[in-house]
């Protein structure tokens, strides 16, 4: 059963899984590193993208459609994300329990609404033509698909990488990130810092949202399914990391590949959940250990 | 049901009005479907044509002089919700009979519930068999109506490996032993057995394992949404249906629908009932749902199972002279009645009589039947090659 050829594709698989870990992780570890919210409704942002690929394969058709869905279910689920922020997270920030409340409420309005306005049965995003070839190297076939999602989820995290190490709003992130006290001390906006971030995260969840709905259906629940993976990836890579969670990401989306040579996919999640536990129990800070003072009260 | 009528039960209820009095015009049934979550995709239309079947009983004068209420309740894909809204159906809204459930871990669920309340499930999908309960009607094809027509006919065309793909639960993990068995017995060749959680959306491992395992035919026993995941993978993955044929037991027109056409066109299905059959019950039947759903709407085997059990309920209620499900069930058995499929009537193990039809499909999600068996075959729950010496007669236990 072990041949070179299985065991180097599923290690190309495991990478795969990876960025559409990170993709649906990211927004969670920005959101969680800087304002210590945890966000139930971030897989419905998720869905949302999904939701506005579908809309803008209805309105564009084409073999680039895909390419105006990224923008367009970007900045769609950065919008709602921002109205979320803004008319919720903003007023219970110092209480977590209540924001994981508030926004796992979010979650099911939103489903619901999903389920209402689209209906139960998913929608079909077709992938196009140049999309859905692929070619084969040393006796591994790489579809086109997954290279272009881990190509997105590069870009992503390089683009990410870049913002926050070079630009201005980068300074303020870190500014505040590391000493929120401080940072609003010394005349920054905290509240439109978290609001940036906030918007940046989810509108992540929304590009992950268009390239899932290359992989699968896009339904009212499709957030449910990789909500959970996310939080794993998030708490493995230590809590708001951006290179714990890449990490992570990567780790997880191996052990979920390479466990599957020999056990099936359910059997896959089991040694998934366990390897985060076990990895938890040597490493209780993550893959990167944050130091923040936020942390520390 | 709308919300009036729920009112007005729950007003009855509250100023305590006996059912009885209300059954003097009236008579509940519950219809018991996923209507969210992952098996929502095929169940929704399931309860359309069960609600339906209500409809035109009611509009030809109802069941004996009694007018029929259809109780509806969401399933939610969840096993659990389902044996609860069953004991919600059957306790507080005190219907005669339910109709519904689709995967096999929802009927194992309600199966308890249906036999300590005493009480009927008509059960429209194809299933597992290994179950015999004397509290289900089983309209729905056993393993020797669908799955095995479907390996001798993939026999026949001369496929010598298979590899078995399923949805994690008990229908395909059984359906899976029963071919197993056969596979094994024949001599053929077991190419790979994988399992995904239902509602799965990572396919690339099992992608991986199939090109790696070369096999000549898969057999799909994925339930819900995990279908659209699976083909998607398989085209990016340049094995579409021409090249790795695919034999599907949960894809119907409506999955072919909802997923687009396109991509899962040249694959199989083993069905007891498709849209193209050509017979006048079908095309009234048809003619009608559309006319109701719109001219597109696609209709399905467990479609057509979920509204003759309507129809099976009526004509053994008539017979039995009584609402009370012993006497419907065992008037039901051997009761000859008219189907979409054409004359129809269950065997005494409470399973229907049927003619089992391979289909491919073409490109407007339509199946072009293939194979047809040779007579309507008489179900069996428990598959001698795979259960030997089980058998099953529930009328007399």
């Amino acid at each position: 059963m072990l041949d070179g050829a299985l065991l180097a594709g599923q290690v190309f698989n495991g990478f795969s899984v990876a960025s559409l870990f990170v993709l649906a992780a990211l927004g969670l570890a920005l959101s969680f590193g800087l304002m210590r919210v945890i966000n139930m409704a971030h897989g419905e942002m998720l869905m949302l993208g999904g939701y506005l690929a579908y809309l803008t394969y209805l309105i564009v058709p084409g073999p680039l459609a895909i390419l105006v869905a990224m923008p367009v279910a970007f900045l769609g689920a950065a919008l709602l994300g921002g109205i979320l922020e803004i008319t919720v997270i903003r007023k219970l920030s110092a209480r977590p329990l209540d924001t994981l409340l508030a926004t796992w409420g979010v979650s099911l309005i939103l489903q619901q609404g999903a389920r209402s306005i689209f209906g139960p049965i998913g929608v079909g995003v077709t992938a196009p033509d140049w999309l859905n070839t692929g070619f084969t190297l040393a006796g591994v076939y790489f579809p086109s698909t997954r290279i272009f999602i881990l190509a997105v989820a590069v870009i992503v995290l390089v683009a990410l990488g870049l913002l926050i190490a070079r630009t201005r709003l980068g300074l303020l992130v870190r500014a505040v990130n590391q000493d929120r006290m401080m940072a609003a001390a010394s005349g920054i906006n905290v509240r439109r810092v978290d609001l940036a971030v906030f918007c940046l995260g989810t509108g992540i969840a929304g590009l992950a949202g268009v390239v899932l709905s290359l992989l699968g259906p896009v339904t009212p629940s499709v957030g449910q399914s990789y909500i959970i993976p996310a939080f794993l990836v998030v708490v493995m890579g230590g809590l708001g990391s951006m290179v714990g969670t890449t990490i992570a990401a990567i780790i997880l989306g191996l052990v979920s590949a390479l466990s599957q040579i020999f056990v099936d996919v359910s059997m896959s999640q089991v040694l998934m959940l366990l390897a985060v536990i076990l990895f938890l129990q040597f490493r209780p800070q993550g893959v990167i250990a944050t130091r923040s003072r936020a942390l520390e009260d | 049901m709308n919300t009036s009528s729920i009112s007005a039960i729950a007003l009855a209820m509250a100023f305590g009005f006996t059912t009885a009095a209300q059954a003097e015009d009236s008579v509940n049934v519950g219809v018991l479907q996923s209507l969210s979550g992952t098996m929502a995709i095929s169940e929704v239309t399931v309860k359309n044509a069960e609600v339906m079947a209500i409809d035109e009983i009611n509009a030809a004068g109802g069941v004996m002089g009694h007018q029929i209420k259809a109780v509806v309740e969401d399933g939610a894909s969840d096993p659990a919700i389902f044996a609860q809204k069953a004991t919600k159906l059957i306790q507080n809204d005190d219907v005669a009979t339910v109709f519904g459930g689709w995967t096999s871990a929802s009927r194992k669920a309600m199966l308890p519930v249906f036999e300590r309340e005493k009480a009927l499930l008509w059960y429209p999908v194809q299933f597992e068999g290994n179950e015999c309960s004397s509290n289900i009607m089983y309209s729905g094809a056993q393993p020797n109506q669908q799955l095995l027509p479907a390996y001798d006919w993939a026999k026949a065309e001369g496929y010598k490996s298979f590899f078995l793909l399923g949805s994690d639960y008990v229908f395909p993990r059984t359906a899976n032993l029963i071919a197993k068995k056969h596979i094994a017995k024949d001599g053929l060749k077991l190419a790979g057995e994988e399992y995904v959680p239902l509602g799965g959306t990572d396919f690339s491992a099992v992608i991986s394992k199939i090109r790696a395992a070369k096999p000549d035919v898969i057999f799909n026993t994925l339930n819900g949404d995990s279908n659209v995941s699976f083909f998607k993978q398989m085209a990016a993955a340049g094995m579409t249906p021409e090249k790795m044929p695919v034999m599907s037991f949960s894809i119907a027109e409506q999955e072919a629908k909802a997923m687009g056409p396109s991509l899962v066109e040249g694959s199989y299905a083993t069905w007891n009932y498709f849209q193209s059959l050509d017979t006048p019950a079908n095309q009234k039947f048809v003619a009608d749902y559309q006319s109701k759903f719109g001219a597109n709407a696609a209709i399905t085997d467990p479609m057509v199972h979920g509204y003759l059990d309507v129809y099976a309920w009526k004509a053994a209620v008539e017979k039995a002279g009584s609402f009370d499900p012993d006497a419907v069930r065992k008037a039901a058995v051997g009761l000859d009645f008219d189907t979409p499929l054409g004359e129809a009537h269950f065997a005494a193990n409470q399973s229907l009589v049927q003619t089992a039809y391979v289909g491919q499909l073409d490109k407007d999600g339509q199946f072009q039947i293939l194979w047809t068996s040779d007579a309507p075959i008489e179900p069996n729950p428990y598959d001698p090659v795979a259960f030997p010496g089980k058998t099953c007669n529930p009328v007399t236990n």
